[in-house]
């Protein structure tokens, strides 16, 4: 009897870390949005490398596609450049890019350096369609189906691991069903 | 001399024209009020624990001009909330609204409240109980009052 008093503190602690644990494996960063299952956003933008033409939402419809907000200044975009740029070459989802709140020329320059792995970049100068697409962080990534909904978001960086584990799949499920 | 007054008037009034261009914040005070005020109740995403008003991160100054772009152009608060929600989730409020997914977050403190006040009468009701219900054994009795009996003497 005494002994499994003295267990409560115990198991109180074993719980208390296991909760506290659990909660360290989170990302606080990753907010479920509620634009999952809503129809994309409509934006109709200049493209980053010819101020004349624009791009929107509508141009990819029947489309499964994959749109990958980035900017020059964005340290992650960066790091998940390769990544993108991998997906892009491999030709199963065509990539739009939207360039958040940069300058042309610098994101034209940093395109150049590091490689395009976009059909086309949409200059989002001012960061208004980024609002509508509830962007905090960039990079951010959406899968967009062929009726123009969106059905994936991911927030912070592509790594192989989305790319194989989610990203696939869904785009083979989209086009499969669609 | 009446004309370079006027000509002196027109320029003040010019550059005063010209400043008014420059302010970028609402000169309206009502609105400014109502514009901060909402902000206040506004979670910006960057930096997860501040609001709106508080923020300087790019994103909340952009929402910053965006509410008072909406406030100006006549939408209510309910409708510039709704605004952010679509777009954020009800993550961007530090006023959850109660629907199933936040029951925990607005009951879950009072259930562990409730779960430690009880436990704290179970335990006290069963310690009156224990102490009220064991009288002393012999040995106990005759140790207290040998105990009773050192402190007489030693007065």
């Amino acid at each position: 009897m005494l002994r499994a008093r003295f267990l409560i503190p115990a198991a109180i602690f074993i719980l208390l870390v296991v909760v506290l644990g659990i909660g360290l494996t989170l990302d606080p960063r990753e907010v479920p949005s509620p634009l999952i299952n809503k129809p994309a956003p409509p934006f109709n933008l200049a493209q980053l490398d010819d101020p004349n033409k624009t791009i929107s939402q509508k141009d990819m419809l029947g489309k499964v596609w994959m749109l990958n907000v980035w900017a020059s200044w964005c340290v992650s975009c960066r790091e998940e450049h390769p990544t993108v740029l991998a997906l892009a070459r491999s030709g199963v989802v065509p990539v739009i890019g939207l360039n958040y709140k940069d300058e042309r020329a610098d994101g034209l320059a940093w395109l150049a350096r590091l490689g395009n792995p976009y059909q086309i970049s949409a200059y989002d100068h001012d960061g208004r369609v980024g609002i509508d697409y509830g962007v905090y962080g960039v990079p951010e990534t959406y899968i967009i189906d062929k009726a123009g909904v969106i059905r994936y978001k991911r927030i912070g960086a592509v790594t192989p691991e989305v790319v194989r584990d989610k990203i696939l799949p869904l785009v083979k499920e989209l086009n499969g069903n669609a | 001399m009446r004309k370079l007054l006027v000509l002196l008037l027109g320029l003040v009034l010019a550059g005063s024209a010209l400043a008014k261009e420059a302010t970028p914040a609402v000169p309206d005070p009502a609105l400014e009020k109502r514009a901060v005020k909402l902000e206040e109740q506004l979670r910006c995403l960057v930096c997860q624990n501040q609001t709106i008003a508080d923020s300087h991160a790019e994103l909340a100054m952009d929402l910053k001009k965006e509410i008072r772009e909406k406030l100006k152009a006549g939408m209510s608060e309910d409708q510039i909330t709704q605004f952010l929600v679509a777009r954020y989730g009800d993550f961007v409020l530090y006023n959850p609204p109660v629907k199933a997914t936040t029951v925990p977050l607005w009951f879950g403190p009072f259930a562990l409240l409730f779960i430690a006040v009880a436990g704290l009468f179970y335990y006290l009701l069963r310690r009156r109980h224990a102490t009220a219900q064991q009288p002393l054994s012999e040995a106990e009795q005759a140790r207290v009052q040998a105990l009773l009996d050192a402190r007489e003497e030693r007065k």
